[in-house]
């Protein structure tokens, strides 16, 4: 794929967004991939976590909102505890998720799942699942 | 001692079995528990937004019910409780700021929290306070000749400093098992994810994650798998039957949590242990081993 890289981009406001929402300094990281190695839902995704945070740095705020990737991590932070440099990749990757939460663009449309769906599960995995994915 | 007990949502209906094995498991080493009065939901999942307080608030209002019930630390048996409670607690502890906002919105309390209360996990009291030692001395049935693999997924050690064991090779599961009577068997899919809350509306995931973990835990010689959450527990028993429907080669596995194994080797009567709540029956393997009649 092809990237124009700006600096209008790097210090765009989507950018400045998710390093306020996530306390996390992107420039910290240097792409050694540990994240996406010990990662359990690369399979799933189609942007790796190293590259989500690749992404963030350039200031690629369309491929970031539209990625599946940030409604399949879990926070399982597996990420977190690796990262030789002391970043939260679990935190960067909930500053995007929220950026279009807090717009009401929820992953989750509750009126949408079926009785079962809802009845299958218990308590703890309908809380946990709307508070991620719903604003 | 006198516990103040935080049970949290799932406890009180799917996860029953983890409630009354632990409850009972308590009584029987001599330690009285007290629930908290009028405690809420802590929300599940830790808001990890730096300016998201009001998801904090109700983990915190859970800690001054504990103040309330004149106790300085409050004990928790699920895992995502546990985690959510401790670090919604640590982060007031180390800002000042965000725990003058949080007790100024509760305004309606009697209390003001100080950040002074202590989360702690069953686990912990189990091993520091009651001691490993005193357990033994009081086991009736010792788990003998059972194979049991401990996953212990995510919140129950990640991050560092809120999990009280190793965040890569946590043991303390595996220590009591051995206690118990049991034999350990190491794995490596312990600590890893189970995909969570994703099975609500994306549960082809589990399908994979249980495959990969229950798979992983037969393999290395497990008889059953010991969990401390209740939503390990409902993924990887639960969606059992999905990972069935597509892997046809798949063979089930009971997945118990650690209080049923301890109310077992404790002599607990078998209303206690409630396998009426699991999909996959663990009675089968636990006859044939002797442990139940």
């Amino acid at each position: 794929m092809r990237i124009n890289i700006s600096r209008k981009n790097i210090k765009n406001s989507f950018v400045e967004k998710i390093i306020e929402i996530s306390g996390q300094n992107l420039l910290h990281c240097y792409q050694c991939g540990k994240c996406s190695a010990g990662c359990p839902a690369v399979s799933e995704m189609d942007i790796l976590p190293n590259q989500i945070i690749r992404f963030a740095q350039l200031g690629l705020k369309e491929e970031l909102l539209k990625s599946k990737s940030i409604w399949i991590c879990a926070s399982c932070m597996t990420c977190n505890a690796r990262c030789p440099k002391g970043i939260n990749i679990a935190e960067v990757i909930e500053a995007i998720r929220l950026i279009l939460l807090r717009k009401r663009e929820d992953h989750v449309q509750i009126e949408k799942l079926s009785d079962d769906e809802k009845t299958e599960v218990p308590p703890i995995a309908l809380v946990s699942n709307f508070r991620k994915f719903t604003s | 001692m006198k516990i103040s007990y935080y049970p949290g949502c799932t406890l009180k209906n799917n996860a029953k079995n983890f409630e009354d094995s632990a409850l009972c498991s308590l009584k029987t080493l001599g330690v009285e528990v007290e629930e908290l009065h009028r405690w809420n939901c802590c929300g599940t999942v830790f808001s990890l937004a730096t300016d998201d307080l009001i998801h904090h608030v109700a983990p915190i209002r859970n800690l001054i019910r504990v103040k309330e019930a004149k106790n300085d630390s409050v004990m928790t048996l699920c895992a995502m409780c546990y985690n959510t409670l401790k670090r919604a607690n640590e982060r007031v502890k180390s800002d000042p700021e965000s725990l003058q906002k949080i007790n100024d919105f509760m305004y309606r309390e009697d209390i003001t929290y100080k950040a002074d209360v202590k989360v702690l996990h069953l686990l912990e009291i189990l091993k520091n306070d009651i001691s490993f030692k005193k357990i033994s001395e009081k086991i009736s049935k010792p788990l003998n000749n059972l194979k049991v693999a401990s996953y212990y997924g995510c919140m129950l050690v990640r991050p560092e400093g809120i999990g009280f064991d190793d965040i890569e090779n946590p043991v303390i599961l595996d220590e009591l098992m051995q206690i118990l009577g049991a034999s350990p068997v190491d794995f490596p899919y312990k600590v890893e994810c189970c995909g969570a809350y994703q099975t609500v509306d994306k549960p082809e995931i589990i399908v994979e994650r249980t495959h990969a973990i229950v798979d992983s835990a037969r393999n290395n010689g497990a008889d059953i798998i010991i969990v401390s959450c209740p939503l390990c527990a409902f993924n990887l028993d639960h969606r059992q039957k999905e990972t069935l429907k597509k892997y046809p080669e798949f063979k089930h596995i009971p997945v118990l949590y650690f209080t049923q194994a301890l109310a077992i080797a404790l002599g607990c009567p078998k209303e206690s242990l409630r396998f009426d709540l699991h999909y996959v029956d663990p009675k089968p393997i636990l006859k044939e081993k002797g442990l139940i009649s």
